[in-house]
């Protein structure tokens, strides 16, 4: 068990021992983000620019059209909401060389609230041209993925959580860029989930009466892999997305806009927030409030025709 | 090289630039025209040779508006081609409305977004001190713009990082869109925010070509904390019906308008 955020901030550390021109920055928030592994073993090359997320992105922006690779991180919450324009404005339209690495993201952050769980940044972050978007379930594809956006040329989101999540994967695990993964090959009904849905994904297969599922890994919202969700629309006659984020723009969005144009004849239930903000609570506590624990999960989709 | 006459070449084509399109702001391009002009034929290193690399000094226009400024500029200096400046605006023209880096060569930065320019400009001066480059970092900011909350994020940032290699001007043409910006927002006063934030403040004539000269030399010359050059200007500076009226801001003279304009700069329209 290790959160996602754990596997950054040692991630980081790996690329800053390979590549010289990784910079980071954070926001008042390197132990939260775990940007300060990489502090204390490169400290000339981690730079605190406060809370001043806004600035933080354009400075990011300068440094990137200067030839450094960044790195820069907060929350979710910060990065992609409070910072939008600048990334839209000074990273994605110049198309620079800029990862926002964002961490708390989604109802996951528990105790801090709705102010603090941001369940619209995957919405935001793929709206905008020359923009990728991660969402890595463990701490293993955490690290091939951040390894990964290195070489991606152009701006990336990366979302990740705070709280511990069980391995998917294991220290082999490679990461295939715009590819999703099928953990499992079931019949009828498919699975498609990101981060730490992925895991609940499992377990409810597990838990099913009536289906034997399907469990897809979208680990990649922007570009999303077509060719595997085409397939897989065309292979079941239900498909459910999981996704710790809104229904409106998110996951579930993402593969209805591009399943939309095939007219295939397979259904397709969106479960996430519905439109309605999170509240404090355990993390745990809180999956079962809105309905996204497994067991909520496993009645609902036990119940589908 | 007369900085003078080529200034006068640069307003004419704003203007020229600003008629054919119908569109853009010409009277905050002629109040920083001056400084601009100055930068790129005296004070900065940027070459034919070295404009596509970033290992020389650079310009943010935060105050992306004034395009046909740095256009203009970029043109006087020998970068950009003349015949490229009537395009301004048009659909198959690289000279976007705010300048975009990945298009027009010697563009420093993609700017337009007001606030923006100068936090890119902190990250720049933050790459130079990273790879021991000498290179400058010039930064043009509006009074307007400095209503925008990210330029005190940036001016903490740039004082906290010791950026001696970071010049910030700003243009004090005291008018924005919607007026003056005393009766807007009331961003004023400038030198003391300046002052509080860290920073070695000048206070120039922002279009005497011998005080530019000076405030850049000291600006070269400080050593620990970054710079802002208080440039005191005329918006609208060179065209008698545009200076200080707000009007001018962001609107096209019709045709008549671009004769007399074009007249008093000494051109021919």
């Amino acid at each position: 068990m290790a959160s996602t955020r754990e596997a950054y901030g040692k991630a980081l550390v790996e690329l800053g021992k390979e590549k010289d021109n990784v910079v980071v920055l954070d926001a008042d928030l390197t132990k939260s983000t775990k940007t300060s592994d990489f502090k204390k073993v490169f400290p000339e090359r981690h730079f605190n620019m406060g809370i001043a997320e806004a600035n933080m992105m354009g400075v990011a922006a300068g440094l990137a059209a200067s030839g450094k690779i960044v790195y820069a991180s907060s929350f979710a919450m910060f990065a992609a909401g409070r910072a939008f324009e600048q990334i839209r404005n000074s990273i994605c339209y110049p198309n620079l060389n800029v990862k926002v690495c964002a961490t708390h993201a989604g109802i996951s952050v528990g105790e801090d609230g709705a102010s603090h769980q941001a369940i619209e940044d995957i919405a935001l972050m793929r709206a905008i041209p020359n923009m990728k978007v991660f969402v890595p379930s463990d701490e293993f594809e955490t690290r091939a993925i951040i390894k990964a956006v290195y070489d991606i040329s152009g701006p990336c989101y990366v979302r990740m959580g705070r709280s511990n999540v069980a391995a998917v994967f294991d220290e082999n695990y490679q990461y295939q860029f715009g590819k999703g993964i099928v953990l499992k090959t079931g019949m009828k009904l498919a699975i498609i989930a990101c981060g730490l849905m992925v895991q609940k994904a499992l377990k409810v297969s597990t838990m099913l009466k009536n289906y034997d599922p399907t469990i897809v890994n979208i680990n990649t919202i922007k570009p999303i892999d077509e060719a595997l969700l085409v397939d897989v629309a065309k292979h079941h006659d239900i498909i459910v997305t999981l996704e710790e984020h809104s229904v409106i723009g998110g996951l579930g969005s993402a593969v209805s806009e591009c399943l939309a144009p095939y007219g295939i004849a397979c259904k397709h239930y969106s479960l996430g927030m519905r439109d309605v903000f999170g509240r404090s609570g355990k993390s745990d506590d809180l999956f079962k409030y809105y309905h996204l624990d497994e067991d909520s999960i496993a009645k609902y989709i036990d119940e589908l025709k | 090289m007369n900085l003078k006459e080529s200034a006068l070449n640069m307003r004419r084509n704003i203007i020229e630039m600003v008629y054919t399109a119908q569109s853009g702001h010409p009277g905050g391009s002629l109040s920083a025209c001056d400084i601009v002009c100055y930068l790129y034929l005296k004070e900065m290193n940027i070459t034919k040779e070295n404009a596509r690399s970033y290992k020389r000094d650079r310009f943010v226009l935060s105050k992306g508006h004034a395009s046909p400024l740095l256009y203009a500029a970029l043109c006087e200096k020998g970068l950009l081609d003349q015949k490229e400046l009537c395009g301004f605006r048009q659909i198959d023209s690289k000279l976007q409305g705010h300048p975009n880096m990945n298009y027009v060569e010697g563009v420093d930065m993609s700017t337009g977004s007001l606030g923006q320019g100068i936090s890119a400009a902190v990250g720049m001066a933050i790459a130079n001190k990273l790879d021991k480059r000498e290179d400058r970092v010039y930064c043009l900011l509006g009074d307007g713009e400095c209503e925008e909350g990210e330029v005190y994020e940036a001016l903490m940032s740039a004082s906290h990082n010791k950026l001696d290699n970071l010049c910030l001007i700003l243009d004090y043409n005291h008018l924005q869109i919607d007026g003056d910006i005393k009766d807007v927002a009331g961003p004023e006063p400038f030198k003391e925010k300046f002052e509080a934030f860290g920073l070695k403040v000048l206070e120039i004539d922002g279009h005497d070509f011998n005080a530019i000269e000076e405030a850049f030399n000291k600006a070269r010359a400080e050593k620990g904390r970054p710079t802002m050059i208080i440039a005191h200007t005329i918006k609208g500076k060179g065209v008698s019906f545009m200076e200080n009226n707000y009007a001018w801001h962001g609107s096209a003279p019709n045709s008549e308008q671009y004769e007399k304009a074009m007249q008093e700069l000494g051109g021919e329209a």
